[in-house]
């Protein structure tokens, strides 16, 4: 009988990569290893408390090129987007997604005309709710779902992204243990989207550009 | 891609006298090397990452068929599909047969080294199938009919002057008036033609930087954002991956993460690292309605269980090159092959024979920088050296070589005879080569001398001196 590629790959690997060792004790250390998903080295640069995570977060995303903007409360948030387009001199207009903290906020109180669902790529400006963000890299940490469209994150040229101040982490580690949580262990959402300042190549003679694919502004509102 | 390695040395003498290449050459170390350095100087736990990195690495190849049984298993659970591919016909197999069920055109694709490994674009375009390079500098290269020269800048050889007469020679449909001389010009140009290329794309294939082997995920990285346009764009996202790329838990992946873009750009992140797993669910608004991961092998089992076992922890970050001298002076084509630099001259005799590619471990200095910054600390010198060593045993190396070689080691087990014969020679080569003492041609060493001048010998051996010198010290102290 013939074999299936996949068998023929994989016994070609075991051979060569178990050198001696009986295939129950090698089981033994996979099985363990995943379910333990140990953490290594996590940098102390994140392991401060929530000022301090709220600060080193605000000062990497700046170094990597987002701007952030902090506000108390999601009440102000409609007012920051309206002033910050405003003052960018662009249309009044966001795609916006369906996140019930987005929801609720008091967005006919502005001018802002409001659209939601996925973006075709004709929109200037997008705005999503992050999950969370990791202080240590200026990382937002935002994740795919029926509420958070990922064309919002790709296609407008202008990202505005709300954050919880209470769901700065200061690593990225945390966050693996919130899905876990949520998706259970092992399962995941379609995209776990880790952005670092806005989209960029250095591709002609190693000049940083800023804009490549990606949008070419990245607007945190940094809420509470 | 047409392979040349076997004629390095003649690619690597058209490259020192390619003028716009050395021009461009000449700014790869003032990128990446202080940038590098000063990622790494601002993290205190970057040593002790680059340890946990080779360990995590170490532990995913000891143990590889069952991580990937295990990452198959979880692909299929999210509702992706796995492909195995032995070799590079198989993959490239798999992908036409993806791309024809679906009735593909075109595929939008994002910069992936695997891609030019089984040269998957001739492939397609032979098969009336376009593949759209997204990345600017594999755009770029695509549009000059050319491969990359770095892992992860593919065009770093390509002048501004030379990308805006491509765009011109291009995009024929655009205004011939424009002004293209700033480079954010061109990016801007290319980011409005690619746009239009995503709408019209069937398929999108990327690469990846992890696979998870926990959750059944890629981690792919960007800083442009290509990749996830590509797999978000086209409907069918296609994940092609040696199996090397595997990691355990998504912690590891973390460990790695942080070892990667610092040694790659001196960033602490890349601007976009996304985890995908399964396509779009069905209560999703956007997404790929398919995801398959195709699984290549290529010639790396063969290196498991072997010294070169160490090679397969590589995860392309491109610091070896940048750093290697060789590199700077000849850029990467000269390599003749996919993976150029250091990690090429190890890998590429193990992908694809020690005989096409006897040349590239003997472009060497050996002064170790490659693997001072490897993150993985991959023993580069010391595997180019096994090379050399197994070229020798297998009579790879010209005649002259062996012969210089084989007199040298039979002179110098008999100390007698090599102090005679070299204090014969060297007052004669110290007189031949005149008042300069600097020889710029010598026979059989026409090689060496083309490039620099031999320094002649001062006329008596090192033996000669250290005799005298001890004997004039003693006569002092007594
Ligand atoms: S060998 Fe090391 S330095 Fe070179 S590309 Fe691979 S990981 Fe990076």
């Amino acid at each position: 009988m013939a074999t299936s590629p996949r068998e023929t790959m994989l016994a070609r690997i075991r051979q060569a990569a178990a050198g001696g060792v009986s295939q129950a004790e090698r089981r033994k250390a996979v099985a363990a290893r995943l379910a333990e998903h140990p953490k290594g080295i996590v940098p102390a640069r994140g392991q401060i408390d929530r000022e301090g995570r709220v600060a080193l977060f605000t000062e990497m995303a700046g170094r990597a090129g987002a701007r952030v903007q902090r506000i108390a409360t999601y009440d102000a948030l409609p007012g920051a987007v309206a002033d910050w387009l405003r003052a960018a001199n662009l249309p009044a207009e966001v795609i916006m997604s369906g996140d019930p903290r987005l929801a609720a906020a008091p967005f006919e109180t502005t001018a802002l005309s409001i659209r939601n669902g996925a973006s075709d790529g004709s929109d200037l400006t997008g705005l999503s709710h992050a999950e969370g963000a990791i202080a240590e890299s200026g990382t937002l940490v935002v994740l795919s779902g029926p509420d958070n469209p990922n064309s919002l994150n790709y296609l407008p040229d202008n990202h505005l992204v709300a954050l919880s101040a209470d769901d700065v982490e200061g690593a990225m580690e945390p966050f693996w243990q919130r899905l876990r949580m949520h998706y259970g262990e092992g399962a995941m959402p379609r995209s776990v989207n880790l952005i670092t300042g806005p989209s960029r190549s250095a591709d002609i003679e190693q000049t940083l550009l800023i804009g490549a694919h990606g949008p070419r502004e990245l607007v945190v509102f940094l809420i509470g | 891609m047409h392979l040349t390695s076997p004629s390095f040395k003649e690619n690597s003498a058209r490259a020192l006298a390619d003028a716009p290449l050395q021009r461009a050459l000449a700014k790869v170390p003032l990128g990446f090397i202080d940038k590098r350095r000063a990622a790494a100087d601002a993290l205190p736990e970057f040593e002790a990452l680059r340890d946990k990195a080779v360990e995590i690495k170490n532990h995913a190849l000891k143990h590889l068929d069952l991580y990937l049984e295990a990452f198959a298993e979880k692909v299929e659970a999210a509702g992706g599909t796995v492909h195995w591919a032995a070799d590079a016909e198989a993959a490239r197999a798999i992908v036409l047969d993806l791309a024809r069920k679906r009735g593909a055109k075109s595929v939008t694709k994002s910069k992936s080294m695997i891609s030019e490994e089984i040269e998957l674009n001739d492939f397609l375009e032979q098969n009336g199938i376009q593949p759209v390079e997204t990345d600017l500098g594999e755009y770029i290269i695509q549009l000059r009919h050319e491969h990359p020269s770095h892992i992860i800048a593919p065009a770093i050889h390509v002048n501004r002057d030379q990308v805006e007469a491509d765009f011109r020679r291009a995009h024929a449909d655009l205004d011939p008036q424009r002004d293209l001389s700033d480079p954010r010009s061109l990016l801007a140009e290319a980011r409005q033609v690619l746009r239009r290329r995503y709408g019209e794309a069937d398929m999108g294939i990327t690469g990846a930087n992890f696979l998870v082997a926990e959750t059944g995920s890629a981690v792919i990285v960007t800083n442009e954002g290509n990749a996830d346009l590509t797999q978000l764009l086209g409907k069918c996202h296609v994940v092609i991956a040696s199996i090397e790329k595997i990691v355990p838990t998504l912690e590891d992946a973390s460990q790695l993460l942080r070892v990667l873009a610092r040694s790659a750009t001196g960033q602490d992140m890349s601007v976009y690292t996304t985890v995908v797993t399964g396509p779009k669910r069905a209560e999703d608004l956007d997404g790929p309605e398919e995801f398959h991961v195709v699984l290549l092998d290529n010639g790396r089992s063969a290196m498991l269980g072997t010294e070169f076992e160490e090679a397969l922890r590589c995860i392309r970050c491109g610091a070896c090159m940048n750093h290697c001298p060789v590199y700077q002076t000849i850029g990467g084509h000269a390599y003749g092959w996919v993976y150029p630099g250091p990690i090429g001259a190890v890998l590429t005799p193990s992908l694809i024979g020690v005989e096409d590619a006897a040349h590239l471990p003997n472009a060497s200095t050996f002064c170790g920088r490659c693997e001072e910054v490897c993150p993985v600390r991959i023993p580069l010198p010391k595997l180019m050296r096994h090379w050399r060593e197994r070229e020798f045993e297998r009579h790879l190396q010209p005649a002259p070589m062996r012969w210089g070689l084989g007199l040298w080691a039979f002179a110098a087990r008999r100390p007698a005879l090599y102090r005679w014969g070299t204090s014969l020679v060297a007052p004669l080569l110290s007189r031949m080569a005149g008042k300069k003492q600097r020889f710029s041609s010598l026979p059989l060493a026409g090689g060496w001398t083309k490039g620099r001048d031999l320094p002649a010998p001062e006329g008596k051996t090192f033996m000669q001196q250290w005799a005298e010198r001890r004997s004039a010290a003693g006569k002092a102290k007594a």
